[in-house]
């Protein structure tokens, strides 16, 4: 299960509208072992596609060395789609290489709703997790 | 002669749970030969052939490799290695 603040919740699903049509990434940082998202670091998408994503290899270092030096780890890592479900795709299962992380996707497909859902993803397989937003 | 590795959470499998390891070798290529000696498996994750996996970003202390030498790109005593697998995807 994920659990995640209204507030943090919000702010991904405001970052997917505004990069859309390209797809948004991001990541939020909780402290080592809490598994509770805390800190909300939206990324570049180096890719800036509507199809694809990839952190900017250069702040993808800065960030988890950031992430490091506070004794934090990258609970949850978020990304949107933008024409299809929010549902993570086979290349999505093949790069997600964060073991602890909650897999965040978004869909932007509908302009007057947004679809959050949580995986988690482990060898290569997908299992969707229920999404607790507190207030 | 000592160079610092830093291990990615997913590849700590190979090294014991180690988040650092030390290696050695002049040029990244090298190191990578010598970790895998060390850690048997951890090459093949790195490399593919004769060059570095696509979605996998190695850094020399600040830099990503990709615009230093690749793997011809020359390492030494002091440095620090960084491994981290890219963070990507799609729609497909």
């Amino acid at each position: 299960m994920l659990t995640i603040s209204r507030e943090l919740a919000d702010k991904i699903i405001a970052h997917a509208r505004q990069d859309h049509p390209d797809e948004a990434c991001g990541v939020i940082a909780g402290p080592l072992g809490s598994d509770r998202p805390d800190r909300f670091i939206p990324m570049e998408n180096a890719a800036r596609s509507p199809t694809f994503y990839e952190f900017d290899s250069r702040e993808h270092l800065k960030v988890w060395r950031e992430m490091d030096d506070r004794d934090e780890e990258p609970v949850v890592i978020y990304h949107s789609h933008t024409m299809t479900e929010a549902y993570p795709s086979r290349t999505d299962i093949s790069y997600a290489n964060e073991p602890n992380a909650h897999y965040v996707l978004v869909s932007t497909r509908e302009e007057a709703t947004a679809e959050l859902r949580s995986y988690r993803i482990l060898a290569g397989n997908v299992t969707e997790e229920p999404v607790e937003i507190t207030e | 002669m000592a160079i610092e590795v830093r291990i990615p959470t997913i590849l700590r499998t190979y090294t014991g749970g180690a988040k650092v390891v030390e290696t050695s070798g002049s040029t990244l290529g090298e190191l990578i030969k010598n970790l895998d000696a060390a850690h048997a498996g951890i090459g093949e994750r790195l490399v593919d052939g004769e060059a570095l996996r696509r979605f996998v970003n190695v850094y020399l202390n600040d830099e990503d490799v990709r615009f230093l030498g690749g793997l011809e790109t020359p390492v030494s005593d002091g440095d620090t290695v960084t491994v981290l697998p890219a963070v990507a995807g799609g729609s497909r």
